[in-house]
């Protein structure tokens, strides 16, 4: 399988996160080959967002180290990590809602290159189909394309990897479509992880798939391995698949 | 008079000071804990207090108690009533939005301050203490009222204490704190319950103007010192935390009386207003902050 | 260009003032000018990029005192003067800055508030060097910048301008820059801008010593071009000033800090004829502000009309 033989761009170790009792993230391991599209599942709770937080840098690691082509970057800021290549989209939608769709993107561009952003910009603009848009105001474009506006602004970012937190909740089906089309587009120069509730999407996109479940990892493999595995069945997909 | 006894004086003026401390805080506390506002207009309800007692006992005839008591009674109601208005008026149309609170509760400073210098000018005047006992301690006479105003501090904290933990008004007030959305959704009428917690908190303040006011005399721009104090009391103790509050006020205010006997005021307050800062910089949870009442 | 063209238009008109005005207004928009540099310093701070301080008044303090206590007791002319004003007041910013910004919204409020009380206390403090708040009025023979001499109107009036219109320039110029655009973004939307790569405490630090900067000219100019320098400049009152101005003016606009300047100052000059209650005015100009127009005269007309307003 061509994931296994490809590098790994990032990868974590034992990592751990607590709130007060609560084990959101337990000693979780954790490999990202490059060129990947990876998904992460797993119920309600599991701890996948945190785990993405992690990953990102937007919440402080307790223990585990996380290294990003091959340099470890546990103890870097969230802003940094983005520096360094890794870009992550907000479950809940997080733009600049009074500034223009087209300022959105060009602080992206902003953070990456010097000089005029906006031919940059207006290219990520066209990837996503919002290139007519570039001076609506952000807060006013409807809920799917706010969520396209987010992808564009972490591919305006050149990251090595794109972290997408439940990037289709709340699309309409022909919404979905596109964002597929999207995804396979931006793999294999940048390397995707994505956490999905939605399974269609997830079994079609995704060349392997984690499953976590309280805080640990109870699975990984690729999506048929995954739909056949019994203990992921019981904890997650019930017996409709 | 020795060393110990001075520490002693020292200590008792400090007492006095954290009283007075410990109810501007405590009402301070209330508002920011329930409502999460910055009140900066807090001091002013402190100095409308002084003034209106003031102008309450020189409008009553008779002995001087008599007028005190009504004071004590009738400055801290209109005070209240004056901050729910302010409350429903204004912060409530402004949604309680953080910055814009505070530049409205600036606006409610200035008209306040200047409220009390037309109507009641630029003087400080005293008002008459309801009785002039003096208790004769081994060392040194003491003011029988400053004792007073000790005792009187402790009888309404005791009672807000009951009220908050005891009634059902103040389960109201303690859960709206804790969390608005799921008060709401419990029927709470989380509107008048801010309307109250700000006049509750804007009483607090004026009462303990009321019996500061014979001791220290009613000024329009006594407010100032109050406000700080009772910053700084609160942001230490932990905000949201009452029994931090209190705690606080009794340190600050033995410190402050203490080393104002011995050392500069202004000092004193140098070190006071740091110690805040580096605390909300480095501890932002003060001393007991998490906890509820 | 375009951009510039409003300020330019207004350095112009200040200029040409000079030719026209009486003694009694020049020495007005002279101050309004100075104040009007401070208050674009907090601008772009608070308007720009959205930090609430309510602790201006120890940069400007700052960078008054330092000019005055070294022309007083050192005999150092107004042009160092100034110098030293303005880097005592980014100074200031810094060492507050640094402390401060670990903490945001309303912590961030208070902590600049404590500091810049502490300031003031310690002037008091110091009274026997800086006369507290009788103050010190400083010899005209040490408010020269080499031939010309400060306390005359019209040089008085065109240092004021020439600082203006500096402070002016260099605004027009960061609000249009790369950095210009991180600092609006940081205001709008902190979360989102940490996750493209800007640090939130780095660009908040640069944003407040630029302010300090600002507010540390104007307050060593002030008291050099007008002999005085005295610890009311650094009390509350004249943290929450500027606040006051930006908003009326507009807060996130170039030329915003200027009009609400002059508007203020002269509304409660005009008011003091009417009443002495001066107070009232600023509190019920704030209140006002405040409920119905939180975005100023400037913000309110780019918001509707002239989206082209820098």
């Amino acid at each position: 399988m061509a994931a296994m033989t490809s590098s790994v761009i990032l990868s974590a170790r034992g990592l751990t996160r607590h709130f007060g009792g609560l084990k959101a993230v337990d000693g979780v391991d954790f490999d990202l080959a490059q060129g990947e599209i990876h998904a992460l599942i797993g119920p309600n709770g599991a701890g996948k967002t945190t785990f993405v937080s992690l990953l990102s840098g937007r919440i402080p690691v307790q223990s585990g180290t996380i290294t990003l082509d091959g340099a470890d970057i546990t103890r870097k800021p969230a802003h940094a990590r983005v520096r360094a290549g890794i870009a992550y989209t907000f479950q809940i939608t997080s733009i600049y809602a009074r500034l223009p769709v087209f300022d959105n993107v060009a602080l992206a561009v902003q953070s990456r290159h010097r000089g005029d952003p906006g031919p940059r910009a207006r290219a990520a603009l066209a990837r996503v189909g919002l290139e007519t848009r570039g001076a609506q105001q952000a807060g006013t474009l409807s809920y799917g394309h706010q969520r396209l506006l987010e992808v564009a602004m972490g591919l305006a970012l050149e990251p090595k990897v794109l972290i997408l937190d439940e990037p289709t909740q709340g699309l309409a089906d022909s919404e979905i479509e596109t964002f597929k089309a999207l995804v396979r587009s931006v793999a294999p120069e940048t390397t995707v992880l994505l956490i999905e509730h939605n399974m269609d999407v997830v079994m079609d996109l995704a060349q392997r798939i984690t499953v976590l479940n309280f805080g640990q990892r109870l699975a990984i493999g690729t999506p048929d391995q995954i739909r056949a595995d019994p203990q992921v069945q019981s904890a997650y997909l019930g017996d409709t698949v | 008079m020795g060393f110990g006894a001075f520490f002693l004086l020292a200590s008792l003026e400090g007492l006095v000071s954290a009283a007075v401390l410990a109810l501007t805080a405590a009402g301070l506390s209330l508002v920011f804990g329930v409502m999460r506002v910055v009140n900066v207009a807090h001091g002013e309800f402190f100095m409308l207090g002084a003034v209106l007692a003031s102008f309450v006992t020189s409008f009553l005839p008779g002995p001087p108690a008599l007028g005190f008591l009504a004071a004590l009674v009738i400055a801290p109601c209109l005070v209240a009533t004056i901050a729910a208005l302010s409350d429903r008026l204004i912060l409530k149309r402004l949604n309680y939005d953080p910055d814009a609170t505070i530049v409205a509760t600036i606006g409610l400073l200035y008209i306040f301050q200047q409220a009390a210098l037309s109507f009641y000018g630029p003087e400080a005047r005293p008002v008459p203490a309801p009785f002039s006992i003096r208790v004769q301690l081994p060392w040194f006479g003491y003011s029988g009222y400053k004792l007073a105003v000790i005792a009187a501090a402790v009888v309404v904290l005791a009672g807000l204490w009951l009220f908050l933990t005891r009634t059902r008004a103040g389960l109201v007030m303690r859960a709206t704190q804790i969390d608005r959305e799921t008060a709401t959704a419990f029927g709470i009428d989380t509107g008048r319950v801010y309307a109250g917690v700000f006049a509750l908190g804007a009483g607090l303040a004026a009462l303990a103007a009321v019996l500061i006011v014979p001791i220290q005399q009613a000024h329009y721009l006594m407010g100032h010192d109050p406000l700080l104090l009772s910053f700084i009391t609160v942001i230490i103790g932990g905000l949201g935390s009452l029994r931090g509050t209190l705690v606080a006020a009794l340190v600050i205010g033995l410190s402050d009386g203490i080393i104002s006997v011995f050392f500069s005021p202004t000092l004193a307050k140098i070190i006071a207003t740091l110690l805040v800062a580096l605390v909300l910089v480095f501890r932002p949870q003060g001393l007991f902050g998490g906890a509820k009442t | 260009m375009r951009d510039f063209a409003l300020p330019a238009a207004l350095i112009a008109v200040l200029w040409a003032a000079t030719m026209v005005l009486p003694a009694y207004h020049e020495g007005n928009l002279a101050r309004i000018m100075l104040l009007a540099t401070y208050a674009m310093g907090y601008n772009i701070a608070f308007g720009y990029t959205g930090l609430l301080s309510l602790g201006h008044a120890l940069f400007f303090g700052a960078g008054m005192y330092a000019a005055g206590l070294a022309a007083e007791y050192g005999g150092v002319p107004a042009g160092p003067g100034l110098a030293l004003g303005l880097l005592g007041g980014g100074a200031m910013a810094l060492a507050v800055g640094l402390l401060a910004l670990r903490t945001t919204g309303v912590s961030f409020l208070i902590v600049t508030m404590m500091f810049a009380q502490a300031g003031y206390l310690t002037i008091l403090y110091y009274t026997p060097v800086t006369r507290g708040e009788e103050g010190i009025v400083l010899a005209s023979a040490l408010r020269r910048i080499g031939p010309l001499d400060l306390s005359a109107d019209d040089t008085r009036y065109l240092v004021a301008l020439a600082i203006f219109a500096a402070g002016l320039v260099v605004q027009a110029a960061l609000v249009r820059s790369r950095f210009g655009r991180v600092m609006v973004a940081m205001r709008e939307n902190e979360e989102r801008s940490r996750m493209l790569g800007y640090s939130p405490y780095r660009v908040k630090l640069i944003a407040l010593v630029i302010s300090g900067l600002y507010a540390g000219l104007a307050g060593a100019a002030y008291g050099l071009l007008f002999g005085y320098v005295g610890a009311g400049f650094a009390a509350i009152q004249n943290s929450i000033a500027p606040l006051l101005w930006v908003l009326l003016g507009g807060a996130g606009t170039v030329l915003g800090p200027f009009l609400g300047t002059a508007a203020m100052f002269y509304l409660t000059d005009l008011a003091s004829t009417i009443t002495t209650a001066t107070l009232m005015v600023t509190g019920v100009a704030l209140l006002i502000l405040v409920l119905f127009a939180p975005k100023g005269v400037l913000g309110t007309i780019r918001d509707r009309w002239a989206p082209w307003l820098p």
